[in-house]
Order: structure tokens, then sequence, then C-alpha cells
């Protein structure tokens, strides 16, 4: 059924911050993070604490977000909603965001993450629901679960190992134009084909980086947008989908929800994939960044291999993907949704300096969560696109 | 609403016992299930039919795991001909992608534990020509 909520183009995002990233301060809290990041997001927009009425957040080190975050800021907010579906969540709360804005529930919505995965190694370990079918067989989960999507690939396909080490060194490539990436030294081919095995075909430089962070991004209705800092950036489109939670329910390995979340996305915005300025993807490895080129319509089935080939994907190619380096090279504190949504606001204001996409205007930012289960896509554009 | 007298797990576990690959069956869409529930998840109204599997079947995808601690094994999805789809092992298996696609039959593993609780064996697949 298609309603006409969230509008096209009612909500925009208006400030856009990180926390401190990589390897934060011993001690730090994901709290910590997630208030550090909220205050440069309101800072970035010139808005307040006391305007924040909508609280929208997810966090896989806390179990009620939302609550642990109002008692933090000493807040209480008008609206709160922390849904959970892994790191596609932070698209899926943008949505939701969004209808309560034009609802009127809230007025000023932040959304938030805070992670220590990398400094709370050893003493935390996330919570993953057991699948009492899978679980003797001991996948190694998550990557397991991408490495049997990548195998299927490779098999149908004929992807190649070198196809998907083409993906990690176009987000290296990006995360050197960056200067908030964590690891920017240089990284070859070869380097990501020798790199030891952790479930195959996936070697490690094929996974994401673990690291500490938060993220925050701060929404208002489109008709209190304009009179803020930054340059509106609006939100064309959303779209979910999920259709499995285990990897063994997952109906065909090479076909992921967002073909059906980008679809719904794409409807709402009036655009299609050759619209599309910038592209942010989730990679928690890079089989999945090949996955959604795919499903997102930037390339046939089939074709992602042969499409990301020779550097097509990294700065000069023929499309500008994860142009922040990316959940494989930038950051990845557990859950990358949120950074897909900040650096597409970025690119579409303008302000991505070295690696800035020449006269970007429409952006694409899809979540991903669990393996490859919750899926969910946000398209926004600038003022020229309303 | 009846009370759940023996869990969907417990039921499998059962026919583990007896070295026998359990699944169940939804007579309203025709469909076989796994892995086992109280509900059908394709609208089916009457309640699933337990059924056993031949235990034969295809790789449908498969990797080498590499733990922190230990040997590389294999992990599989395994596409049975009856219709559903269940993670497994292949035992001598590499875990490459060039084995995607061959055939399969399943075998039942006994597994170490502590003789009160003892988990019931393991359904994996070796090569059928094996």
């Amino acid at each position: 059924m298609m309603t006409n909520f969230p509008k096209r183009g009612g909500s925009a995002i208006v400030g856009v911050a990180e926390s401190d990233l990589g390897v934060v301060a011993p001690g730090t809290a994901p709290l910590d993070l997630m208030g550090q990041a909220i205050q440069s997001a309101l800072a970035d927009c010139g808005l307040t604490l006391g305007d924040v009425d909508g609280l929208f957040a997810a966090a896989s080190q806390l179990r009620m977000p939302t609550l642990s975050l109002c008692e933090y800021l000493g807040i209480q907010p008008r609206y709160m909603d922390s849904s959970y579906i892994g790191g596609a969540s932070f698209q899926s709360l943008a949505a939701h965001a969004a209808l309560a804005l034009e609802a009127g529930l809230c007025s000023v919505a932040v959304i938030a993450y805070g992670s220590t995965q990398r400094s709370a190694r050893g003493s935390f370990v996330p919570q993953r629901d057991i699948n009492e079918y899978d679980a003797p067989f001991r996948p190694r989960l998550p990557v397991t679960g991408y490495a049997l999507a990548a195998a299927r690939h490779m098999h149908l396909y004929g992807t190649t190992r070198s196809d998907l080490a083409d993906i990690a060194v176009a987000a290296r490539n990006w995360a050197q134009l960056n200067p908030k990436a964590f690891d920017r030294r240089p990284l070859s081919i070869d380097d990501v084909l020798n790199a030891p095995m952790v479930s195959s075909p996936l070697g490690v430089k094929d996974c994401c980086l673990v690291t500490d962070g938060g993220a925050a991004v701060v929404m208002v209705r489109a008709d209190r947008a304009q009179g803020l800092r930054q340059k509106p950036v609006y939100l064309l489109g959303y779209g979910e989908a999920q259709e499995h939670h285990s990897i063994s329910q997952m109906a065909d390995l090479t076909d992921t929800g967002a073909a059906r979340s980008g679809a719904q996305a794409y409807a709402m915005a009036g655009l299609v994939a050759k619209d599309i300025d910038v592209v942010q993807v989730y990679d928690a490895f890079t089989i999945t960044t090949l996955l959604f080129l795919e499903d997102l319509g930037f390339c046939p089935k089939g074709e992602g291999g042969r499409f990301v080939q020779g550097g097509a994907i990294a700065p000069g190619g023929k499309l500008p993907v994860n142009t922040s380096g990316g959940g494989l090279s930038y950051c990845h504190p557990g859950m990358f949704g949120l950074f897909t949504m900040v650096e597409a606001a970025r690119q579409l204001r303008g302000e991505c300096g070295e690696r800035q996409v020449a006269d970007a205007q429409t952006a694409i930012a899809h979540g991903n969560g669990g393996v490859l289960a919750g899926q969910a896509t946000l398209i926004f554009g600038t003022s020229s696109t309303l | 609403m009846n009370k759940i007298e023996r869990s969907p797990l417990q039921v499998w576990q059962d026919h583990l016992r007896a070295e026998e690959l359990a699944y169940q069956f939804s007579p309203d869409t025709n469909k076989a299930v796994f892995y086992p529930r109280l509900v059908c998840p394709h609208g089916g109204k009457a309640p699933l039919e337990w059924r056993i599997s031949a235990g034969r079947g295809t790789v449908y995808s498969i990797s080498r795991v590499y733990p922190i601690k230990g040997e590389p094994y294999p992990v599989a999805l395994i596409d049975l001909d009856e219709g559903f789809r269940m993670m497994s092992t292949v035992e001598g298996a590499a875990g490459e992608p060039e084995e995607i696609g061959r055939r399969v039959r399943v075998t039942f593993r006994a597994v170490t534990g502590e003789a009160d609780k003892l988990p019931p064996p393991l359904p994996v697949f070796v090569w059928e020509d094996a």
C-alpha cells in the first residue's frame, strides 16, 4: 500500500556530526560519544539541546538508548523511538523522525549513535540472537553469513576475489582523501588477496574496521529548515524491507532486500539510479557493497564484479561510492548506518574538500542490519531537487 | 490454543537421537518448513506436520571458516531435496565456491558432552558419491 507520508521533501537534515572516532580516551562510554556528537550536530545548525523535542537512537551496547540518553542530556523530549534493526536502524529512525515531524509530534528531531566497540574489545561481546539450528555448525557471524553470499555470487556470476579487492582498494583511496578516516595507509589488490582468511572467500581486508565512534543527525520539517545555518538536505525517498534474520533463512543469497527498499525509495523520490550523484552504502564487507550496487540499480544483477573493476568506484571513477572511505577504511564502530547519512549530507552541502563530488545534488544512503537482513534506503537532495 | 507439551526444538532433537533428519510440512501450502516452528510462515492455517527427510541434497553455498583458535572447517547451506534449506557442514569439503551445486547426503555424528545432558547427534553431510 502506498501512502503519502513521509512526504517527498517534507523534512530535511540540517545538522550532522561525528563524535571522536577510531580509538577514544580510556573510560569513554557510548553515551559520552552520543552526547559529544549531538552537541556538535546542534552547533552545526545553530540549535541547542533545549530545542530538541524528538530523540531517536540505537546502540548495541545500550538496551534502552533513548532512556539513557535523555538522562545523560537532561532532556525530556515529547517523542522518542529506539527501533532496532541493526545497522539499518538509523535509516529507519530517520523515516520515523520524518513522520513524527510531519505529524507535529516533535519539531526538532535528533538521531544518535555511539559505540566503544574497539576499546571495549574483550570485555564487551555484542549480543547476538542465537539460531539453535545453525549454531552447532559454528558459523563465525556475521562474517560467515556474508562469505556464503560471496561464494554464491562467485558460483553464479563468475565474480572473483580480485573484484572484491577492487572494492576494498576503492574505499581506501577515498579514505586517503578524508582526514577523519581511521586507516589511510596504502592498500593494493595484492594486499587484499594475500591477507589472512577469516571465512572464505573473505579475508581480513574484505572486512570492515573495528573502531570506536558515534554520530548524530538533526532533522526538522522543511518549513523550518531554511532559516538555519546550513543548506538543508531534503529527504526525498525512503524504503524499508526485511525478509529474514538468520542467513540460513535468506531465500536467495544474491538478492537482498535492498532491491525492495531501494525500489520504494526511488518511487517516492521520483528518481532512478542514474539520477543519483553520490552513493553511500553500508559496506560491512566488500561483498556488501557489490550486492547493494546491483540491488539499488547501479548495474545489472550479476555484473557487480565487472562494474567495480579498475577503480570504477574509486576517486576519479565512474560512480562515487562511499566517499568517506566507508566501514572498510573510515570507521566502523559496529553499526555504520548513520555515518552513510552524515557523509551523504556533507556531500550535498559541498563541504567535503578533496573528496567532494562535483555538483552533487542527489545522494543515496543505504543501511544494512544483521546478515543482509534489515534493509533501509534513504534518498536525499538539495533544494534544486524539490 | 493447546499448551506446548514438547517444543519444536525438542521434537527435532528427539528425531536426531533416532538418527532421523526431521523437517516440517505445511499441508495448506504444500511447502516444506525449516527451522521447526509452531506457525506456518507461508500463511497456511492447518498445523505443520513433521516429516523425515531422505537426507539427500545439494550444496547451496559453502565457506571455510577460520576460527581465532584451532583448525579451519567448512560451514555450508544445504538445499534438501524435500525443499528446505539448513546450515550444516560437509565433511572433507574445502569450503570453496567450486563445491556449490555438488550432491551430498546426511550422516549423524555423536557430540561430546556430559553424559546427563548429552546433546543429540549432529546432522552433517558427506559427498553423495563418498
